[in-house]
């Protein structure tokens, strides 16, 4: 039996149509598409659908919004630092809790150099409040940075609304969709977004390719100077291959939209149903009424979850966890603490993200799976019992914290 | 993923003594901040001989968690208990085959619930006596808490001495940036303010003052110069009530037992690599300082 892949939120296989579409552009279209002669002339062109593709997707309202960067990380930082540049007498940011890394790490960079950031938080299902972000906005603020949709849980944020908000208050907005696109349908020329990351790797296009969308006539400041590539605002020689790769990978995703929406969903619902019917102490983390239609995050309360991951992955089936153990920084996850989950279920939350590649057979391998390895684990918990967790677990069990 | 040695997978796919131990005498509880995880360990004590009976864990907790509770369950059986109090954390590593820098808590906390759990048995109170933060440097497992302390306990002010006297920073340079933060935090304390010293690029390896060119020592020589130095370090050992002795030098290896104080202490790990890299800067030459109990070096029949 082949192995079961559920970690499409981190990454996701590059699409064999996707990879065809790449090969020439390796051995044989390897021109420089500034060149003039043909070589890089095809090349060239190549780029210019590609955009089209990426545009389309996004409906972006002008090819020339789209500019092509290395991947989600360099967009995110290429957007927040070009609002802070660009208005050198704003020095405040608003952004969430919730943050990817690439967003928040920086933030927290940027507040030791004297910005201010504001910290939006979350309620227990992930959501934000309106009330408090719009009371944050002013002409102190350089930038609003949310994601569109969480990587962890898959709740989706009011993102066109609150960029509805800000345009109003004459504020930018920036949102990290790197999860979103491919998955959500996308309209920006109806919303008042103006910059917008996506990442390659995330729709079975490569890694090492990604999107800053900036919306015509938003102050902008290039975070690489050098050639005239991407109109000046990204130097350096376009990764031409992976950029067709993206552009076809785009084309695909519209084409797929519907299925991800039905089929695809349908995928998850039936993991979380079957995983929720049989498992006691396990509950769906985030929005469940608000998320996108790839990912299940499932906390299983009293054990933790690279030990859930590591059992998984013996018996051939890939997931995440928002466990602490799971990153290298052994910190627990910052979405899960800041949905305020208690901790022994915050350690055993794992997340199962599908794809257009999964199958029916598949969900229902892991539903099989799923319950002994938990079962498992539960039997070397302090926190359980013979057939349930331990009366007042908090209390039976209170170790001494070092 | 992390990179579990095979011993470790062996412990976390077939655990052993999990569950409690029926009719335990001796119950610890501890857990590690830094990351969550949790263990309780249950032993069975002979209240004639002190000889551990049985033991058994539960744990709430990550792979190597798991593992290194399995690991100690399985060393301390049979043991006494003052000879399972000198079992170190590096000890349950060892016996894993080794476990990855950031998962080093896993095997202190099990000795924790080892010490907790002999303090139980023993009707005593049991109170940790160490701090964890947050992993800085990754080549030798220095956490923030450590570094920050060492920074006040000696008035540090460079990189370079936070590396001279923890060895964070000693290796691949890629913490330098947290080590600096941590400077300009600490040293902020006392209203000061962090300089990077130094130039800000290392010289090349050529330019650099070479380790002095020892002439090819005897082995008697060299065995008197390993002497010497341990002699030097001896002192430091000794205010806190440790101490170090040479047991056996097989070309590179140099086999030595810490002895005292020393024994079971957290930092143990920290001193061998402090004595390896004078060793390596006297001798002029790399040598591996290995950590052995006089009692094993003996049953091995080295």
């Amino acid at each position: 039996m082949s192995d079961i892949y559920l970690d499409n939120n981190a990454t996701t296989m590059v699409d064999p149509a996707v990879f065809e579409e790449m090969k020439p552009y390796f051995c044989e279209q390897f021109g420089n598409p500034s060149s003039l002669h043909n070589f890089g002339n095809k090349v060239g062109f190549a780029l210019k659908k590609a955009r089209k593709q990426v545009q389309d997707l996004l409906g972006a309202e002008h090819d020339s919004e789209i500019i092509f960067t290395s991947c989600g990380t360099e967009s995110d930082s290429t957007a927040i630092l070009s609002a802070l540049k660009a208005q050198p007498e704003r020095k405040e940011i608003i952004t969430t809790v919730v943050e990817h890394p690439a967003v928040l790490t920086l933030c927290e960079h940027l507040e030791t150099e004297g910005y201010t950031v504001h910290w939006l938080e979350v309620d227990s299902k992930g959501r934000l409040d309106l009330d408090k972000y719009k009371s944050l906005l002013s002409d102190k603020v350089a930038i609003v940075s949310v994601m569109w949709a969480n990587n962890e849980s898959g709740t989706l944020f009011p993102v066109e609304e609150m960029a509805q908000m800000a345009a109003e208050a004459g504020v930018m907005f920036h949102t990290d969709a790197v999860q979103a696109v491919g998955k959500v349908p996308i309209n920006l020329k109806e919303s008042a977004i103006s910059m917008l990351s996506l990442s390659g790797h995330k729709l079975h296009a490569p890694k090492g390719i990604g999107v800053l969308y900036l919306r015509r006539g938003v102050r902008y400041r290039p975070l690489l100077r050098g050639g005239h590539q991407e109109r000046g605002r990204r130097a350096g020689t376009e990764n031409a291959a992976a950029i067709v790769g993206l552009g076809k990978a785009c084309e695909m995703a519209a084409e797929h939209m519907e299925f991800e929406n039905t089929q695809v969903k349908a995928m998850r619902d039936r993991l979380e149903e079957g995983l929720l019917a049989v498992i006691p102490n396990c509950f769906p983390t985030g929005d469940p009424d608000n998320r996108l239609p790839n990912t299940a995050s499932i906390a299983f309360e009293y054990i933790e979850g690279e030990a859930i991951l590591l059992l998984l992955n013996k018996v051939g089936i890939a997931a995440s966890s928002g466990s602490a153990c799971t990153s290298g920084s052994l910190e627990p996850s910052h979405v899960m603490r800041a949905m305020g989950i208690p901790y022994t279920a915050a350690h055993g939350t794992v997340r199962f993200s599908f794809s257009r590649y999964n199958t029916m057979e598949e969900v229902e391998r892991v539903i099989e799976e799923v319950p002994g390895i938990v079962a498992k684990l539960r039997k070397l918990s302090p926190y359980w019992g013979e057939n349930g967790p331990v009366e007042n677990p908090g209390e039976a069990f209170a170790p001494v914290y070092a | 993923m992390w990179d579990y040695s095979e011993k470790v997978k062996e412990h976390f796919y077939d655990p052993k003594n999990a569950g409690a131990v029926e009719g335990a005498n001796g119950v610890g509880d501890v857990g590690s901040i830094s990351c969550g995880d949790a263990l309780r360990l249950t032993l069975k004590v002979d209240p004639e001989t002190e000889v551990i009976l049985d033991a058994g864990f539960q744990t709430f907790g990550c792979g190597s968690a798991i593992a290194s509770s399995s690991a100690l369950t399985e060393m301390i059986k049979g043991m006494t208990l003052d000879d399972a109090l000198k079992i170190s954390n590096q000890d349950i590593a060892d016996y894993l085959d080794g476990l990855p820098p950031e998962k080093m808590h896993c095997s202190v906390m099990g000795r924790e619930a080892l010490q907790a759990a002999v303090a139980n048995y023993r009707g005593e109170v049991w109170e940790d006596d160490h701090e964890e933060g947050a992993l800085v440097c990754k080549c030798f497992a220095i956490d923030e808490v450590m570094i920050e302390d060492t920074i006040r306990a000696n008035n540090l002010h460079t990189v370079e001495e936070v590396t001279n006297y923890t060895k964070a920073g000693g290796g691949c340079s890629s913490c330098h940036e947290g080590i600096e933060n941590i400077l300009t935090r600490v040293l902020a304390e006392n209203g000061e303010t962090f300089v990077a010293g130094g130039a800000a690029v290392p010289a090349p390896a050529a330019a650099a003052a070479k380790a002095p060119e020892s002439p090819k020592m005897g082995t008697l020589a060299r065995i008197r110069k390993i002497e010497a130095v341990l002699d030097s370090i001896r002192p430091a050992l000794q205010a806190d009530g440790g101490d170090v002795e040479l047991i056996d030098v097989d070309e590179k290896s140099i086999y030595v037992n810490l002895t005292g104080a020393c024994t079971g202490c957290q930092m143990a790990a920290m001193t061998l690599g402090g004595i390896q890299q004078r060793l390596i800067e006297e001798l002029g030459e790399f040598v591996k300082v290995v950590p052995v109990a006089k009692e094993s070096l003996v049953s091995m029949g080295a």
